[in-house]
């Protein structure tokens, strides 16, 4: 029999093991998940397997479907925004922003630079963390504990930022309509810049670990190649669209929420596989870094609320016992919602998984009339049926880890 | 590459309307929106993607106007260029209110398949031509599109998939978000402030001992 090294690539490998008559075998069923390690969530893949290489794969989804598109037609814009924490649960607050950003394209609401800035610096924390998990979690997947470790450790750090600034280590629903749902705190943006700092060197002690790693290479390098036709052709994004050498970053190529103001690398990879999936997250965390210190240096002063939202979105409380019409406005702000005008707005930003996208529709009112969610895991999963055809059962784990997905995010 | 990839919705429609006639502009709050006939969507997908660098199926989705509406269902679809950065919305009604379909595009691109499974599984638009249009997100054999307009939020009873487990336990599954949560019981099971979290016992703590039996 031929070694694996006979064939150029993975179908090629996978038609052999299925013609060579002396190896026609029964194939066999194996169902992977819901609940299983490598998974990472509660993701299903049906898996037809001829030996140990996997000639089909079915995803099985839905499992954590709560059905947030029919809760958010049922309430209030303002209402939303804890729900947006519970998409990609492991950066809510990139989550939050991008769910601002959508409503106030809608309401047609411009935020202070300050608020930008903080939004700016929110966002690339939680990618940061995002990706440190992912990081982390891919080790084990692929057996490296240590990483795992060391990035816990930083993620915890930044975990405490995050609680200091919005009071929730885990579900911050920072973001209001029109601002942040609070200054920062005194001597915070210090303490981020003094994160920064030190995490550094740390950020490149941990990739080192894994970048000439032997046994993380032959586990990822040649393994799960995504050609840049089939990624555009799936609708990947973020950094698994950008490791198959698209160099598509929404934050570069549409601006938003101040982003232009900034400068920064796109990193891309070259095949497409694992391991350029791995670099680029790599590459991505200190580009964050960069943006992160950036933002604090020319961090502007002024109002972190948009003055017009005030009156639209959320009235300020200081008055409402003292003065009528500022009671009648919160009054009707909490139960009518904010009063938008009707039409369709799309907005897309760039989340640590790719690109989270709000279309809504509204027909005035303070409850939206349809509000699709458009999940960067979800497309990013639905390539699995064709990028795991013809690999080992230990790759499938390679590369739902190099995919970086989260459930939350993908079921709705 | 065409140069008309990130040109302003006036000329896109001009390009729109010189293949298909019956195009017009769509009121949108941002990007260029077009309102097309049904059968004539995947030929103007292909031409923003072939001609105009429309290279990014990014959504498919669709919308409930009402009950009572006629036309009831719209869908829509998004698309993005990944080197000109625009997006751009098509739009087309449905012709039944009843059976809604609609053309699949996975011929296209191969990632319409999910969204396309979606969209039938919540709002049960058929796409014709679809490879595999199972449910997604529901399980087989669900009974309900949950995104219509007519669907309540607290759901509908539907019995459990696995009819043994239904006969075994003696419930059907109870609707979410009413029910299945810790603190949650139904009326008239038990006393609704028995279901209702308690403090925990403080008649023992580090200092006094907890009583040996309770």
């Amino acid at each position: 029999m031929p070694t694996d090294y006979a064939f150029p690539d993975s179908a090629a490998k996978t038609a052999n093991a299925i013609e060579a008559p002396e190896f026609q075998t029964e194939k066999m069923s194996l169902s992977m998940g819901p609940s299983h390690p490598s998974t990472h969530g509660v993701l299903r893949l049906q898996l037809e397997l001829d030996g140990e290489i996997v000639t089909g794969c079915d995803p099985v989804l839905g499992y954590l479907h709560r059905g947030d598109e029919k809760i958010a037609e049922n309430m209030t814009y303002n209402q939303f925004v804890p729900y947006t924490d519970r998409l990609d649960y492991l950066a809510p607050l990139a989550n939050n922003v991008a769910y601002a950003c959508a409503v106030e394209r809608l309401a047609k609401l411009e935020v202070p630079e300050r608020c930008q800035a903080i939004r700016v610096i929110c966002s690339e924390m939680a990618r940061v963390s995002a990706h440190l998990l992912g990081l982390g979690a891919y080790g084990i997947d692929v057996g490296a504990w240590a990483i795992f470790l060391y990035t816990f450790t930083e993620r915890e750090k930044l975990y405490k930022l995050f609680e200091e600034l919005t009071g929730a280590r885990f579900t911050t629903s920072y973001t209001r309509i029109g601002g942040v749902a609070r200054d920062v705190p005194e001597g915070w943006v210090e303490k981020v810049d003094a994160f920064c700092d030190q995490f550094l060197p740390i950020l490149e002690n941990i990739l080192n670990l894994l970048t000439r790693n032997k046994i993380f290479i032959d586990r990822t390098q040649g393994v799960g190649i995504i050609s840049k036709a089939d990624a555009l052709a799936y609708g990947l994004t973020g950094p698994n669209l950008r490791g198959s050498g698209v160099p598509l970053d929404l934050r570069k190529d549409k601006p938003y929420s101040g982003y232009e103001r900034y400068e920064f690398d796109v990193a891309i990879g070259a095949h497409g596989d694992c391991f350029d999936r791995y670099m680029v997250r790599g590459e991505e965390m200190r580009q964050s870094v960069r943006i992160i210190k950036q933002a604090i240096k020319s961090f502007p002063k002024g109002d972190w609320y948009a003055k017009d939202a005030v009156r639209i979105f959320a009235a300020r409380k200081e008055k409402v016992l003292t003065s009528m019409e500022e009671l009648i406005n919160n009054f009707m702000i909490t139960t009518e919602g904010p009063q938008m005008p009707a039409g369709e707005v799309y907005f897309e930003a760039e989340v640590p998984k790719g690109a989270l996208g709000f279309f809504i529709v509204s027909k005035g009112g303070g409850v939206p009339y349809r509000m699709k969610i458009r999940s960067p895991s979800f497309c990013n999963l639905s390539i699995l049926p064709k990028v795991c055809q013809g690999n080992l059962v230990s790759d499938v784990v390679s590369i739902l880890g190099s995919l970086d997905f989260v459930m939350g995010e993908c079921d709705r | 590459m065409s140069s008309l990839a990130a040109a302003p919705a006036t000329d896109l429609l001009a390009v729109l309307q010189a293949r298909f006639p019956a195009a017009v502009a769509r009121p949108s709050g941002d990007h260029p929106a077009f309102n097309l006939p049904m059968a004539e969507v995947p030929a103007a997908l292909r031409l923003f993607r072939d001609e105009h660098g429309y290279d990014l199926l990014i959504d498919v989705t669709a919308v409930d106007w009402d009950v009572e509406a006629t036309p009831r269902f719209s869908v829509v679809w998004h698309l993005l260029s990944s080197t000109a950065h625009g997006y751009v919305r098509l739009v087309a009604d449905c012709a039944s209110d009843t059976e809604p379909t609609a053309p699949s595009v996975v011929s296209l691109w191969a990632g319409a398949n999910w969204h396309e499974r979606e969209t039938f599984d919540l709002m049960g638009i058929r796409f014709t031509d679809h490879p595999d249009l199972r449910r997604i997100l529901m399980w087989d054999g669900y009974p309900f599109h949950p995104l219509r307009k007519d669907f309540p939020l607290a759901g509908i009873e539907t019995p459990l998939p696995d009819l043994e487990v239904a006969e075994l336990t003696k419930v059907s599954v109870l609707p979410a978000p009413m029910m299945g949560g810790p603190f949650v019981a139904s009326t008239g099971e038990m006393n609704l402030t028995d279901a209702e979290p308690r403090a925990k016992d403080e008649s023992w703590n580090e200092r006094n001992a907890k009583p040996a039996v309770l």
